[in-house]
């Protein structure tokens, strides 16, 4: 077992060996104490468990969240939403007193009534057009929240129905369409010895941070200025700029303590900041407007669920010769962000695996549901889900050892992905195979257990880091750092949701400009203070803002020469140091085409996992995952391994428990006590091991980690329950469909 | 209405059947217990009643006349298990950890992994995957260990 430490190859570029951090089941305690001081090796902060610089705060329950925020004669707001699918409304009646209510809606917006993203499609407050279940339409404010709740009951809106569309095949419209071509898919299928066909459907997901969505607005400086739960802050001043009609430095957004986001504090915080700025400007109050669970679920955005077909070409040896793929997204009932997370699906559609002749065809459609958005993954876990259990189902056809297949095809250093790009020294998919079949024991398991009720599967995935195509270049992100007496200062948009953006950033700083850790500070996310650093999205924000304040604190060292930031200051003033994304030499992208350099770099993950059927209940209990993660460097092994072991869990949700009910284009399970997410009795334990193969153009070598390890949960799961003999291609994999595929078996 | 709160006497005013956690959270400013559902099935806002972790969003105010309530403040950031859970990663968003490290404060004493898993179960961390939760917990009690020795 390699379990040479993190810390070892700080230094190491380019073609460092493999270094590797383990993280082993939680029975064993781990490593030397990590509160050694900070200050006697002030230049060794990367690799290193450094205290998170929050974690006080949070542990002390200090920390302000947006709910626990008040300000002098703040109102609390209420929306008022649609109870169709899809129609026209003909009436509003309020029939309530009046008195002390601030009442709005579309008539009241100030700017354009739409939620500014890509395209200007979703209205903020519906006007007459309703497309889908819990659209807004009437916003009410009052101090008292008793009187709200009373409010809400007298308040009649009667519609003109119209048929919904649920069945994205039959939808209308089509928000993008991307094909994606190498090589003759034709030729490929005739070459084969075998031609594996399958369908894989996956359902909705719900983010379900702990912490609803939540904003406050204050009506201040002729503008407005809102406090809140989100991802981007200059996502919402962007659209609160247009909603508003109000010039830049009249907005401010302030972030406030986030509890938790995997993407459902992307674009959905724009809304929900709009509804109460509206109010407040109306008002002339601040307004706080948090939803409570039910709502957050019945209204906000989910994963995309989809349809992915598969057509794949091989030879009796096990090489691929032709991967067809269809994909189809359900977007919902506005475009929100559907084309990026179609785009990032089609991209990793293959798998991490070569082959000469791919045909990627994707769609996401509009439906009359709402809107479905941003979840860790973002595309990714969907077509990865169909690529592994296609996998495996083409290892069944071909009666292969599964491991053996996946070594023929996956990518090594120099193949060429599906978008024509040429992959560099670090992939690493060879190896986190290799080090999961063998850390877990995955053969002797697999013989060991055949017949039984356990089973045991594996899946092998890849995520890339940052936005894809062009999309690092046009974001063109800014990141600063400020000379202070002791140190320095990041100011970043970039937000911390609980991944450890503050305390990895500032690692990042430390060591490149020779400082100790602690004499870093970070700046709240306020976008009166921080240029826009592009969202908290996409695993980029070690990545590529991490590598831009890793300049900025180069150019600040250099300035400093022997001199001390004090001394610095006292002799030439203030001094902060801005710079913007400059992607690696010869990156190609084109949109048109979708040929070139998806990604700058992508982690590589391989997941071992471990399952139990109930014979009586037909549930499928996972008991040991193993999960081997490639991510170029480390910053902090802890903050890593709790994003792999967070995003496993949230996987293991993803590929068992959680379904979203959808009746009549509504959640019908809008509630925890039934939608199912892992509790620490659904969880087993997770062995996580890092490998590092250290990315040229990274801070210190990093990749990006946060959304990667959402990829390989599912398929892994249902690999498993494959070697079970159950013929399982859908998630989430209740005990209805197990027993289905009993059925089926029988 | 009177009750103690973290070792406190207090009379609080506020309506009998106003949920504990409001009353926490505004008539007594505490703003360390949270809400995540409303409908006890988080553990977010887990306080601890008489020596027992509570849903403080299914208890009625009147329910805890003559009681003694225990938040996040009343720990005064002096129990092992906040610097454990610091130091192990077992806090990320943080939104879970108040509730989380009060349902962990009423674990029997030397738990096993299964009886962690089982006192803890009430709680739900959207963010960890409870590994890194369940290595704070050990290491705060071998921590206890350790100073008692």
């Amino acid at each position: 077992m390699p379990a040479q430490t993190v810390g070892a190859n700080r230094k190491s570029r380019g073609q460092a060996p493999l270094g590797a951090c383990t993280r082993s089941s939680p029975r064993k305690s781990r490593g030397p104490a990590l509160r050694a001081s900070t200050r006697r090796r002030p230049s060794g902060a990367v690799g290193r468990n450094v205290p998170r610089k929050e974690g006080r705060e949070k542990v002390t329950g200090r920390a302000l969240y947006v709910d626990d925020l008040t300000f002098p004669g703040m109102l609390h707001g209420k929306t008022i939403r649609s109870t169709i699918p899809r129609g026209e409304i003909t009436r509003i009646r309020l029939d309530f007193d009046r008195d002390g209510f601030t009442v709005a809606d579309y008539r009241d917006v100030p700017g354009r009534n739409t939620i500014a993203l890509i395209e200007l499609d979703q209205p903020c407050l519906a006007e007459r057009e309703i497309r889908h279940f819990a659209e807004p339409i009437v916003l009410l404010a009052h101090a008292d929240r008793e009187k709200l709740i009373a409010a809400e009951s007298r308040i009649t809106i009667d519609y003109r129905s119209l048929d919904p569309v649920f069945d994205p095949e039959l939808s209308d419209l089509c928000f993008k369409e991307i094909d994606i071509t190498r090589g003759d898919v034709a030729r490929g299928l005739a070459e084969a010895d075998v031609v594996v066909e399958g369908q894989y459907r996956v359902g909705l997901q719900e983010q379900l941070y702990i912490e609803p969505n939540g904003v406050i607005a204050v009506p201040e400086n002729g503008g407005i200025t809102v406090y809140g739960s989100l991802q981007c802050p200059y996502y919402v001043h962007r659209a609160l700029r247009v909603l508003l009609d109000l010039p830049e430095d009249r907005v401010r957004v302030v972030q406030t303590e986030t509890g938790g986001g995997f993407g459902g504090k992307e674009e959905y915080p724009s809304m929900i900041a709009g509804h109460a700025a509206i109010l407040a400007l109306k008002a002339r109050r601040p307004v706080k407007l948090v939803y409570d669970r039910v709502e957050d679920m019945v209204a906000t955005t989910k994963r995309h669920p989809g349809v992915i077909r598969h057509s794949t070409g091989v030879t009796r040896d096990g090489r691929l010769t032709a991967i067809d793929i269809d994909v189809l997204f359900d977007g919902g009932a506005y475009m929100t962000l559907s084309p990026v997370v179609l785009s990032r699906g089609v991209i990793h559609a293959t798998g991490p695996y070569r082959c000469d002749n791919v045909r990627i065809h994707g769609r996401v459609v509009r439906t009359h549901t709402p809107p479905n958005g941003a979840f860790r993954g973002f595309g990714a876990p969907q077509t990865q889900f169909a690529a592994e259990v296609q996998m495996e189902r083409i290892a069944e056809a071909l009666g292969m050892d599964p491991v053996r297949l996946r070594e023929t095809n996956a990518f090594r250093p120099g193949d060429t992905t599906a978008t024509g790009q040429k992959l560099g020294r670090d992939c690493s998919a060879i190896p986190v195979l290799r080090e999961a079949v063998k850390r877990s024991g995955f053969r002797a398991k697999r013989r060991a257990w055949r017949g039984s009720d356990r089973g045991i599967g594996l899946a092998l995935f890849f995520h890339g880091s940052g936005f894809t195509g062009g999309g690092e270049v046009k974001l063109a992100s800014k990141a600063s750092l400020e000379l202070t007496e002791s140190g320095a200062r990041i100011l970043v948009a970039s937000t911390e949701i609980g991944q450890g953006t503050r305390t990895m950033h500032a690692q990042i700083v430390a060591d490149a400009l020779g400082i100790p850790y602690d004499d870093v500070e970070v700046a709240v996310a306020d976008t009166a203070r921080v240029p826009d650093s592009g969202p908290t999205v996409a695993s980029r924000t070690c990545m590529v803002v991490g590598k831009i304040l890793q300049r900025c604190a180069a150019e600040i060292r250099q300035k400093l020469g022997k001199m001390s930031p004090r001394e610095y200051l006292a002799a030439h003033g203030p001094l902060v140091v801005t710079k913007e994304y400059a992607g690696p030499d010869g990156l190609y992208w084109d949109d048109e085409t979708y040929r070139g350099d998806a990604y700058g770099a992508y982690g590589w993950g391989c997941n071992v996992v471990e399952v139990e059927r109930d014979p009586v209940t037909f549930e499928i209990r996972p008991t040991r995952v193993t999960t081997v993660q490639e991510i170029g460097k480390a910053i902090h092994p802890t903050l890593a391994s709790g994003q792999i072991e967070g995003g496993t869990a949230q996987g293991l949700g993803y590929a068992l428990l959680e379904e979203v009910a959808m009746r009549d284009g509504r959640m019908a399970n809008a509630q925890l006590t039934n939608y199912l997410v892992p509790t620490t009795r659904d969880t087993p334990d997770i062995d996580v091991a890092i490998l590092e193969s250290p990315y040229e153009h990274g801070p210190f070598g990093a990749k990006g980690v946060g959304e990667m390890p959402i990829d390989g949960p599912a398929p892994a799961v249902v690999n498993a329950i494959r070697s079970l003999g159950l013929d399982v291609r859908a998630i989430p994999a209740t005990p209805e469909r197990i027993l289905e595929a009993t059925g089926a078996k029988a | 209405m009177r009750f103690t709160l973290n070792g406190k006497n207090r009379d609080v005013r506020a309506a009998p059947m106003k949920r504990l956690l409001d009353v926490l959270r505004e008539e007594c400013g505490l703003t360390g217990t949270k809400e995540g559902c409303g409908e006890g099935e988080c553990g977010a806002c887990t306080v601890i009643v008489d020596g027992q972790p509570v849903n403080s969003c299914l208890v009625p105010f009147a329910q805890v006349r003559g009681s003694a309530v225990t938040t996040i403040e009343g720990l005064r950031d002096r129990h092992p298990l906040q610097e454990a859970f610091v130091v192990e990663g077992g806090a990320q968003c943080g939104i879970c950890t108040p509730g989380m490290i009060l349902a962990a404060v009423a674990l029997p004493r030397g738990a096993s992994l299964d009886e962690i898993r089982t006192g803890l179960a009430g709680n739900i961390c959207r963010c960890t995957g409870y590994t890194a939760i369940y290595r704070a917990v050990e290491r705060a009690t071998s921590a206890k260990r350790r100073r008692k020795r």
